[in-house]
């Protein structure tokens, strides 16, 4: 095997990919080629490392060097001083990244703990034989040769591990379930629907290291009795898709898929459904509803579907993260899977942290963790000296949290009394600049906008809902509006048919819980503080500003503004219709919205 | 390679291969109608029926699908389809701003074509940038952390 000297790794995850990554590729290795360095150094296409903001990321090693933001530009440097001369190119590391010993001590990734990402970025996710190297289907050879079905699913049972797509099954109990169901055929389901908007983990570990979810489904269809497997992928990930492809025909043709694997009497066959943009089919039983060619609505429960799911035999469904952490505990074993995170939440959570925060990304921490930590010491805090609001987790099924609760380790129970949920790991920081109306009514729309229409809890009620929210956020809310939001919120968390109705007043409930006073600044006062509702601003003119042109009053549809000439002009609030013409004329930015 | 078709509907051959290839599958008819769509660009009637008639499925049952979901059309599309991600992330980063800023340019609302059939405009709930956001896509690229003035010199860019 050829030994090389150092290593360039160049992500190509979306969002990198999306900030050229690939010419950066091209130019890397033409470049090394020219020095004559072909041989000593590799350059290697990986995936996400997490600090997507940044991209595109080209890291070094041995020595671990990060760099961001690289250009076309920058390569030459990269080639002549680092990689010649052995000199970082300081001007380009990322953060605080010293860049002398690895990665890992870089204040983003200092209290990550990576398993359900431990290949992102480090392995090339086309070549399978860089994931056999690091371990890749081991986990599938032991349980074949070694392990009786019931040894399989005791072991991922005593690991704790529970569902990661939301809400929090303990996945040892889902496979026991489907194992002791009676039929002829079952089937082993991934939800790599991933609808939380916000969240983008699951993408990530199908582009980055899409054979450990084919390894992991085998496993548990070895476990549960099942030769047949379906990966539900949104139709928006591409990327996602053609990795999966690629990956399915490598395993395919090692022996890892199809009849007889490792030469034992297990044989398991997997294909790929694409989701045709419904994020009601995240769902279970709308999902494998959606599997079976039909309209993606849910199905009342029971039956399960671990008794009757996919074509009504017995299924599992797991989420893509959930997965992902299967071949480890095997490997590892389930007493070392416990050794981190919480009693109640073995082993780590991985959140795509996004919003008003310095460093975005994907960090994978161990469970019981802080908010304060993620926020504060991996994510960098708030911009721009604002102020911290809340945090948003679990997506429109989900709440906010806001500054007093900052302490509180996160696991699936915490979160919950909290009055959000942990959801498939969306995490949305909001500073003063948002309001938490609007936030609510945003979410509101996305439940109305994809409620699939079956139960009328759901499609009527959040439609209610949503028009009273908005009507708060126009200025024109009426005293009782609170009482009758909580009053239809009850109703349709009782009555309506799947989890998407019963959670979709989640994100009005709590944030009427801790931030009820902006509801009623909007509803009394007609007031919105955070300045975001744009009909509950008022136009005013800086009278230092004004030149005195009379544009605006020319413009203006209900002469509001009086003034002479090259004297600072008024606007009468009583007529304003905020129409915001006179802002658009002024030639000075003398006019604001507050 | 596939055979040059013979009888001239070029499409609507390559259609038939794709029901053909499809027939025993179970659940055949959602990953035939995405095919239909990369081959026509949209899903019209002719289509659902040619569908119906290959994988025998009703067409109220096809139609009832098409509609269901959100990435399937029965309206042509224009040439460059924008998308703006009005996901989590992007919206408290204000999407809200770029959107408006796509409507004024092109001067049509979400869900529409310009009369150039040039470009389409829809919202989208993420696509799994959100270290970028706000986000917007127009057919397969990627363009990240926006504000509302450089709409404008992206849209210069497709206006050839
Ligand atoms: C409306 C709705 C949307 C959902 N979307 C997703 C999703 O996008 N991805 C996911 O993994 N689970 C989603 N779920 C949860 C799934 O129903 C299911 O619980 C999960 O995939 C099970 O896998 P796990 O036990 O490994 O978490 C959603 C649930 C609901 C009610
Ligand atoms: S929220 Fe816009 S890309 Fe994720």
């Amino acid at each position: 095997m050829h030994i090389y000297s150092s290593h360039v790794l160049v992500c190509s995850g979306t969002s990198c990919t999306s900030k050229k990554s690939p010419e950066l590729i091209k130019k890397l290795e033409e470049g090394i080629k020219r020095k004559k360095l072909d041989e000593k150094i590799q350059v290697i296409t990986t995936s996400c490392f997490g600090l997507c903001a940044e991209g595109p990321i080209v890291v070094v090693y041995p020595e671990g060097a990060i760099y961001s933001n690289v250009t076309l530009n920058d390569i030459d440097e990269i080639i002549n001083e680092h990689l010649v001369k052995g000199r970082i190119v300081k001007r380009l590391l990322s953060g605080n990244n010293e860049g002398n010993n690895s990665y890992e001590s870089a204040d983003f990734f200092k209290k990550q703990v990576r398993i359900a990402l431990r290949n992102c970025g480090v392995i090339n996710p086309e070549i399978i034989e860089e994931y056999i190297a690091y371990d890749g289907y081991q986990a599938l050879g032991k349980v074949l040769t070694t392990m009786t079905p019931e040894q399989v699913i005791d072991k991922v049972l005593d690991s704790g591990l529970r569902g990661r797509g939301g809400a929090g099954f303990p996945t040892g109990r889902k496979w026991l379930f489907a194992a002791n169901a009676k039929g002829d055929k079952k089937y082993v389901c991934c939800n790599a629907d991933e609808g939380d908007p916000g969240a983008f983990m699951d993408r990530s570990i199908l582009e980055g290291d899409p054979h450990s979810i084919i390894e992991a489904m085998a496993i548990a269809a070895y476990g549960i009795g099942s030769d047949q497997g379906y990966i539900y992928v949104r139709a928006e990930y591409p990327i996602a898709v053609k990795r999966l492809n690629i990956a399915i025909d490598q395993a395919k043709e090692l022996g890892l898929l199809g009849d007889k694997i490792f030469g034992t009497d297990f044989s398991f066959n997997l294909e790929l459904r694409l989701g045709a943009g419904a994020f009601v089919c995240g769902e279970e039983t709308a999902l494998m509803t959606s599997i079976e060619g039909k309209r993606g609505e849910p199905r009342p429960r029971p039956p399960f579907p671990a008794n009757k799911g996919l074509f009504q035999k017995p299924t599992i469904l797991n989420n893509v993260e959930t997965l992902s952490n299967i071949p480890i505990i095997i490997l590892k074993g389930a007493d070392w899977f416990k050794t981190i995170g919480t009693k109640k939440s073995p082993g780590t959570k991985v959140f795509a942290i996004g919003g008003k925060i310095n460093n975005t990304g994907l960090v994978e921490i161990p469970m019981g963790t802080t908010l304060r930590e993620v926020i504060y010491d991996i994510g960098g805090g708030i911009p721009n000296g604002k102020k911290f609001k809340a945090a948003q987790t679990g997506g429109p099924s989900g709440g906010c949290i806001p500054t007093e609760h900052l302490d509180v380790p996160i696991e699936y129970d915490t979160l919950i009394e909290l009055g959000s949920m942990m959801g498939s790991g969306g995490l949305i920081i909001m500073d003063e600049d948002n309001c938490m109306v609007d936030i609510a009514k945003f979410f509101l729309e996305f439940s109305v906008d994809e409620s699939c229409g079956k139960c009328p809890p759901c499609r009527i009620g959040t439609k209610r809902m949503y028009g009273i929210l908005k009507r708060i956020t126009e200025g024109k809310g009426e005293e009782g509006d609170i009482e009758t939001l909580e009053e239809l919120a009850e109703t349709i968390q009782a009555a309506a048919l799947c989890g998407l109705g019963k959670t979709s007043p989640n994100p009005v409930l709590s944030t009427l819980r801790y931030f009820r006073h902006e509801y009623e600044e909007h509803i009394v006062n007609k007031k919105c503080s955070a300045g975001v509702c744009k009909e509950l601003l008022d136009y005013i003119i800086i009278p230092n500003d004004c030149m005195g042109c009379t544009k605006c009053i020319k413009v203006c549809p209900t002469k509001a503004i009086t003034g002479k000439i090259k004297e600072p002009h008024i606007i009468d609030q009583e007529e304003c219709i905020k129409c915001g013409a006179c802002l658009e004329a002024c030639p000075f930015g003398a006019i604001i919205r507050k | 390679m596939s055979k040059k078709c013979q009888c001239g509907e070029d499409k609507i051959c390559q259609l038939d291969k794709v029901i053909k290839e499809h027939k025993d599958m179970a659940g055949a008819l959602i990953p035939v109608l995405h095919k239909a769509q990369k081959i026509f660009g949209y899903l019209p009637m002719a289509v659902q029926k040619q569908i119906s008639e290959g994988l025998d499925i009703s067409l109220a049952e096809i139609y009832g699908v098409v509609t269901f979901y959100s990435e399937f059309s029965t309206e042509p599309k224009g040439k460059y389809q924008i998308n703006v991600c009005l996901g989590t992330a992007c919206y408290v980063k204000g999407a809200n701003d770029i959107l408006d800023q796509f409507k004024k340019q092109l001067k049509i609302d979400v869900g529409q074509t310009t009369s150039d059939n040039k470009f389409s405009m829809n919202a989208c709930r993420c696509v799994g940038a959100c270290g970028l956001a706000p986000v917007v896509t127009i057919n397969e690229e990627v363009y990240g952390k926006l504000v509302a003035d450089d709409v404008k010199e992206i849209l210069e860019k497709y206006l050839d």
